[in-house]
């Protein structure tokens, strides 16, 4: 196994660097599973996605869940890298990566850190409306905990 | 004793301030009594501690129920439930 790649960054990640970071000289990977996700524009409504984190917590609550996913479905490498601040509609917001012998783990779990992110990872999303009104907090969802519950 | 606290999000926004070091009397034990300590400071702390079930909690940066003593944390972080990823 390498040491997992845990990163808490305003400037955007180069997907294809990050996988072959964890790929580039091995011979063991027969798997690997990438998420990005993205800022949605709401049908034009968003201007802009300011995520607010909590400095130390975020990367040590992120390192948790991915060492989690190591453990639980014998990943051989894994990433996630979070960006904070201003995000535009179309950009990157998160990234996850897990590499692994076989698919299904590398499949399960990039799911597993990506469901324990957005429920644990001390991160908040909050939008600026296109028409200049004052942005909201978007509110946690309950599909979220329900995806997150599924591994309990 | 003495407990630093810092806010995020909307719980920061309402308090008006990311961090601060308070007094706390001896009857504060748990998260559960610090939330009901802290929303009785003031219209600001009133609004955003409003509903003390929802607010999440940090001891020394790692998540705990409200049924946890505070005795010994160093930092204790208070905000709304995470929305990131």
């Amino acid at each position: 196994m390498t040491t997992p790649t845990i990163r808490v960054q305003p400037n955007d990640f180069d997907l294809q660097a990050e996988v072959d970071a964890l790929t580039d000289g091995r011979t063991d990977i027969g798997a690997v599973v990438s998420f990005v996700g993205l800022c949605r524009g709401e049908q034009g409504k968003l201007s802009a996605l300011e995520l607010e984190h909590y400095p130390g917590m975020a990367e040590t609550e992120m390192r948790r869940i991915v060492d989690l996913a190591i453990e639980r479905f014998t990943l051989i490498g894994a990433t996630a890298i979070h960006r904070h601040g201003r995000i535009e509609p179309g950009q990157n917001i998160v990234l996850v990566i897990a590499t692994a012998a076989h698919r299904q783990a590398a499949f399960d779990g990039a799911n597993f850190i990506m469901d324990f992110l957005k429920t644990s990872a001390p991160f908040w999303k909050k939008e600026h409306a296109a028409d200049g009104t004052a942005g909201n907090w978007i509110e946690a969802k309950g599909i979220d905990d329900k995806a997150a519950d599924k591994w309990l | 004793m003495k407990a630093n606290l810092v806010y995020f999000a909307w719980v920061r926004e309402r308090i008006g301030k990311t961090e601060e070091e308070i007094e706390l009397p001896e009857t504060v034990v748990t998260v559960r009594d610090l939330l009901s300590h802290l929303k009785g400071l003031g219209e600001e702390y009133e609004n955003a501690l409003e509903y003390p079930d929802v607010i999440r909690v940090a001891l020394n940066q790692e998540h705990v129920e409200h049924d946890e003593p505070i005795a010994g944390a160093r930092e204790i972080g208070i905000f709304p439930p995470m929305t990131g990823g």
